[in-house]
């Protein structure tokens, strides 16, 4: 018993690996059901006419591009399918690759044209102040667009001055910019927000559900795999999930198991 | 395990990496182009980085600085094509010297001395200078922020709809709530004795805390597992081409 508890940890590294690729192998499907916290979002996109403006601000970096970038590719699908303009953004220089590839393959498979139905904004330093700047006026906080393209005269920005004017704004983050962007954006400048973050930082935001300072909240890569089951394109994310399953399973074994053997060895003494 | 038993493993583990990239280089599996040769290279970065699993050793040491490397060369490019370039060059330099019809923005001398006396903290004699930039950006984030965050995480968050929802489950959601923000603001009153009801409501406290961690630690199995499922799709579906 003293042995098992002493166990290598590599042993275990194998198993979650296994844990991981072999349902990837098989393939099979588990049931994703999409919750409130997600359809909030998917209902608000839906309810939105076509031309209609949304924001999304990029704001995570490579390091969080497993659970980000998918929930930002479903993201896009709606709004392009929809024809709704999409503003792209990002408060973290470490995003603007991922956000330029995914805006623009998305936007390419529907046809749409860059500065007419979707422009990518880049990077602007200083998260609170960039909100504050663009509540007041977005063209001065982003005269030229990541390409160096004029703003003020872009067919995508047309009828948008300001955050006001943004039809709904959603923003994707690996940190804490949702608290910025409801302390500084959504309560100081009064626009629906939704918001896409990392597993980790979901439980923090659900207070701002509960007292609806966000429209809907997307959660880690199960976030991402309910909000392509609703737009009825599973990709990544809901390939994802099967493994998901199975690792959670065998987690909650090894907690079982290593707490059994921990008591056993203390009665024992 | 002894130093020759490592490098045995190590020397194994490139030779196999080697013949594999090899072959699907020959059969056109992989294009020797950009798209090719840089799945390669994401695949040699991955494995260096999970090598850390077996125990640490000189690919994983490599592999990390590199990604230190790479990343703050990447912020250095970003930061200066979309800030110090468009806001700082074009805007007060370029027109200083040369006629673009535009006068030279002043004000933008401001916030780049200040920008500049932040880096002065490596100067033994002029690190006083960084002191005037930290009061700028101390007073005016306390300025910005404490009435916002008052407003948006405080008061917003005692709004208080009623304890009876549109549904019962959402009745007892919110009741719930309400037991778990007393309960865990007693427990953390310490001017009185936790004994009779104060112990008993400090207690349910502790329960609520220790569910908040739960659902902390099980969201962060999550978030971790997820990194490890995608790092894993890209090997077995962009590099090894076994699933689609």
């Amino acid at each position: 018993m003293e042995r098992l508890l002493k166990i290598d940890r590599r042993i275990i590294f194998v198993f979650v690996a296994a844990a991981v690729t072999i349902p990837l192998l098989i393939k099979f499907d588990l049931p994703v059901i999409a919750t409130k916290e997600v359809r909030g979002i998917y209902d608000k996109i839906d309810s939105l006419s076509e031309g209609s403006h949304v924001l999304i601000a990029f704001d995570y970096d490579p390091a969080s591009k497993e659970e980000l970038q998918p929930m930002a590719v479903a993201l896009l699908h709606h709004c392009f399918k929809n024809n709704i303009k999409v503003i792209g953004m990002t408060l973290n220089p470490g995003g603007t690759g991922l956000a330029d590839s995914a805006i623009t393959e998305v936007g390419k498979e529907y046809g749409r044209k860059y500065k007419e139905d979707y422009v990518f904004l880049g990077y602007k330093t200083g998260v609170e102040l960039v909100m504050i700047n663009m509540g007041e006026n977005i063209y001065s906080a982003f005269p030229k667009d990541f390409k160096g393209n004029t703003t003020t005269d872009m067919p995508a920005l047309k009828d948008v001055q300001s955050l006001q004017d943004f039809d709904f704004v959603v923003d994707l983050a690996s940190g804490s910019s949702i608290e910025a962007w409801i302390a500084f954006g959504k309560e100081k400048y009064n626009f629906d927000l939704g918001a896409g973050c990392t597993a980790v930082i979901g439980p923090d935001m659900y207070p701002f559900l509960q007292s609806k300072q966000i429209e809907g909240l997307m959660s880690g890569l199960k976030g991402a795999a309910e909000y392509e089951t609703l737009i009825n394109r599973k990709s990544s994310a809901v390939a994802g999930m099967s493994p998901q399953s199975v690792v959670h399973v065998l987690v909650v074994f090894f907690v079982i198991f290593g707490n059994t053997l921990y008591f056993m060895t203390r009665r024992k003494k | 395990m002894d130093k020759k038993t490592d490098v045995s493993i190590m020397t194994w583990i490139l030779v196999a990496f080697c013949v594999i990239n090899i072959f699907f280089l020959v059969t056109g599996k992989l294009g020797f182009d950009a798209k090719g040769l840089g799945i390669i290279t994401a695949v040699a970065l991955t494995l260096a980085m999970y090598s850390f699993l077996y125990k640490d050793n000189p690919v994983f040491k490599i592999a990390e600085n590199l990604f230190v490397g790479v990343a703050m060369g990447y912020w250095i490019i970003i930061t200066w094509f979309n800030i110090l370039k468009p806001d700082v060059f074009e805007q007060l330099i370029v027109p200083f010297f040369k006629d673009t019809g535009n006068a030279p923005q002043y004000i933008v001398i401001i916030p780049t001395l200040l920008g500049i006396f932040m880096l002065l903290r490596f100067s033994d004699k002029l690190s006083w200078l960084s002191r005037w930039s930290f009061a700028f950006v101390v007073g005016l984030g306390a300025g910005i922020t404490i009435p916002n965050f008052i407003h948006a995480f405080i008061l917003k968050q005692l709004t208080f709809d009623s304890l009876i929802a549109g549904s019962l489950p959402d009745s007892i959601n919110n009741f719930l709530i309400l037991l778990g923000v007393v309960s865990v603001l007693i427990y953390f009153f310490f001017s009185l004795e936790h004994k009779g009801v104060i112990g008993g409501v400090s207690r349910i406290g502790v329960w609520f805390l220790m569910i908040a961690f739960g659902a902390s630690f099980g969201f962060t199995v999550m978030a971790r597992m997820s990194l490890l499922i995608g790092r894993i799709q890209f090997l077995i579906r962009d590099w090894l081409g076994i699933i689609q």
